[in-house]
């Protein structure tokens, strides 16, 4: 993104990375800018790539088929069941599969060229998964034990002298509705933001070195670049963790709430 | 450096936090759009094949085993029918061998009942030859000894009334002689030697 104005000197990413001009609608709730144009199309081509490779979907699997079989296993087997439990797990499998796939997708769309941007680098999406993972894990807990039995085993763990509950119950009420949402959001966002002003930052110096710089100044601007490569190959990776971490806290706070001794 | 740092910030710290009322919608709209399609689509159908395919892999299994089962027990009757079909086998050859052996005397015996048969008609018939050589002989010897007699002793013996009396008397000597022996042939062979 910031490489288009260069020649004008440099421009170091900033938070108004995350906030471009408006494309469509600007200044209603349906404003359309470069960032929500990366959602849908990410949302678009996961939908798309999952129709497309199990349309068809047979017993014994194409090889596109096997390779959505293959996450989608992992996601069952690797995050609900290991977390869950087989009867558990599968009742939340679906939820913690879409949101594995959905914030997968989003947070690769900051490596995959043209795009350049992590639909997770903005705090809506993060927020609402984060929201989604909240109301589910209080209303599994809700409904395993009831209300009273869920503040109650959540908020006063057992084997705990009474006294300290002044201490613990308000650290748990903080844990339980603030803390576990929140920093699901945010760990996703900042991550997401980093990684993309990292690149930003990378391949704008890269820019700037090479058609500003003089002389042997020049040079470094393939240290720069090479960086870029290096990091996008890291963001990758970042992509895939934060989506298996924000669905494994997810499932975790599952477990956590409908468990009556923790 | 000519680059102006961070100065054309519109948007303070904060706001990266607190989303924009088109981050919520956009957000929503994509994660509604997404959630349809996990929900409506993709879980249910993927959920329902991996559980198909669990269950045919599970029925494989057992069908195979049922199978191998079935091999083991085709197997053991075969092997009780080829153990049946040797004991019949071996039966039927000792019952064979036995009634060769019952034939094999019975023929010897029928063969020896025949020519034990053919032997005694063959000394009957013998026997029958002798004793009508021996009627033939006895009724040529009387003339020829007769004859030689009559060469022998001359006119005497001309007269046919003391010749047949006189032949007469000596088969009766003859007679007399070859009883007590029962051999017919020796003393037809003396008579001459006694003329």
């Amino acid at each position: 993104m910031a490489e288009s104005d260069h020649g004008s000197g440099f421009h170091a990413p900033s938070i108004q990375e995350f906030f471009p001009p408006a494309i469509w609608f600007d200044g209603t709730p349906f404003e359309i800018n470069r960032i929500q144009l990366v959602r849908y199309i990410l949302m678009i081509g996961l939908i798309l790539w999952l129709w497309l490779s199990t349309r068809h979907a047979k017993l014994v699997p194409s090889r596109a088929q096997s390779v959505v079989e293959l996450l989608l296993d992992f996601v069952r087997v690797q995050i609900c069941e290991s977390t869950l439990g087989k009867k558990l797990g599968r009742r939340y499998t679906p939820l913690i599969t879409m949101i594995f796939f959905s914030i997968l997708v989003m947070n690769l769309g900051g490596v995959i060229p043209f795009l350049n941007i992590a639909g997770t680098s903005v705090v809506g999406l993060p927020l609402l998964f984060a929201l989604i993972a909240y109301v589910t894990y209080l209303a599994a807990g809700i409904r395993a034990q009831g209300l009273g039995g869920f503040l109650k085993t959540n908020l006063f763990p057992p084997g705990v002298p009474k006294a300290l509950y002044i201490l613990l119950t308000p650290i748990e009420i903080l844990q339980v509705f603030v803390l576990r949402p929140f920093t699901l959001a945010l760990r996703l966002l900042a991550n997401m933001m980093a990684g993309h002003l990292m690149l930003v930052l990378c391949f704008s110096a890269t820019s700037f070195l090479i058609l500003d710089g003089g002389g042997l100044i020049k040079l470094t601007g393939v240290l720069t670049f090479v960086a870029g490569i290096g990091i996008t190959g890291f963001e990758l990776f970042v992509a895939a963790l934060q989506a298996y971490i924000f669905a494994l806290l997810t499932a975790v706070y599952i477990q956590m709430s409908v468990e009556e001794e923790h | 450096m000519p680059g102006t740092l961070l100065a054309d910030e519109a948007v303070s710290g904060i706001e990266v936090f607190l989303p924009a009322s088109y981050d919520i919608v956009g957000s929503l709209i994509v994660t509604a759009i997404l959630a349809f399609f996990f929900f409506k689509y993709l879980m249910p159908k993927m959920t329902a094949l991996l559980d198909e395919r669990a269950a045919k892999i599970e029925g494989g299994i057992e069908h195979a085993a049922k199978v191998q089962a079935e091999a083991e027990a085709a197997k053991a009757e075969r092997d009780a029918e080829l153990v049946a079909a040797r004991q019949e086998a071996a039966r039927i050859r000792e019952g064979a061998t036995g009634e060769g052996a019952e034939i094999v005397t019975e023929a010897k015996a029928k063969a020896q009942t025949e020519a034990q048969r053919i032997v005694e008609n063959a000394h009957r018939q013998i026997e029958a030859e002798r004793q009508s050589a021996v009627v033939s002989l006895r009724a040529d010897i009387g003339s020829l000894a007769t004859e030689l007699a009559s060469r022998i002793v001359g006119e005497s013996l001309a007269d046919d009334a003391r010749q047949s009396r006189l032949v007469d008397r000596f088969l009766d000597e003859l007679d007399a002689s070859t009883a007590p022996t029962a051999a017919t042939a020796g003393p037809t062979d003396q008579r001459p030697t006694e003329g």
